[in-house]
């Protein structure tokens, strides 16, 4: 049974029609001792229905530990969004080669769900080539960085 | 939460992870957090509640020293 009504199926699978190039959520989960990846998945599983350009790459946090760490992840359920550029979509065969995912560093500890889904379809819309929705002067500030920096944010469910 | 993951989008130094925070007690734990949202950078500086765009960037980048 799905999480989401119809109208929000229709709403988001409208909004996805924007995607001009396959989005990757890869998703660390372990099957044993994780009382949350159930619960991650039930809300990730929603997504590929709504899009062919949206791809759910489940990794194994115990079984494949060098990529949890490529992609800085130290704890599950967690999300890390990147994006292909070649387009499987158009692609002839249609297949889904994930070899060549560029990182977009956004990244979901915990699952996202009230209003962190919100902001994870934020994230696939940005991923999947959508605009920027920061000020030009941000985005000159932003260029400026030139140190890596980490930021954590803190939020609730509701 | 979407401010942070635009700023990590925008820029290739900046990684931004939202963690929820009551699947994660202990992250929750070491940063003190008792309200969210709650923004943590670089294990340092704190941020709390929501703030306008230019007033987080300037915060959370710019406001130590050099």
């Amino acid at each position: 049974m799905s999480l989401l009504g119809s109208a929000d199926q229709t709403r988001l699978r409208t909004e996805f029609e924007q995607l001009t190039r396959p989005v990757h959520l890869l998703f660390f989960t372990q099957s044993l001792g994780c009382e949350t990846c159930a619960q991650t998945r039930q809300v990730l599983n929603e997504l590929p229905a709504l899009s062919s350009r949206v791809i759910i790459d489940e990794v194994n946090f115990v079984l494949e530990p060098d990529r949890a760490r490529r992609y800085g992840i130290d704890r599950v359920p967690a999300i890390a969004v990147a994006y292909a550029q070649i387009d499987h979509v158009s692609a002839a065969d249609g297949s889904a080669d994930s070899g060549d995912l560029v990182d977009t560093r956004i990244r979901f500890l915990g699952t996202p769900a009230g209003y962190e889904f919100v902001s994870l379809v934020q994230a696939v819309l940005l991923a999947g080539g959508g605009e920027s929705q920061l000020s030009e002067a941000s985005r000159q500030r932003l260029a400026s960085v030139q140190r890596p920096v980490t930021l954590h944010v803190f939020t609730t469910p509701t | 939460m979407t401010l942070a993951h635009e700023m990590a989008f925008a820029s290739p130094h900046i990684t931004a992870y939202a963690v929820e925070a009551t699947e994660h007690p202990d992250l929750a734990r070491k940063y003190r957090v008792t309200g969210v949202p709650k923004t943590i950078v670089d294990n340092t500086i704190e941020i709390l509640g929501a703030l306008p765009e230019d007033a987080f960037i300037e915060q959370a980048l710019f406001s130590q020293a050099e």
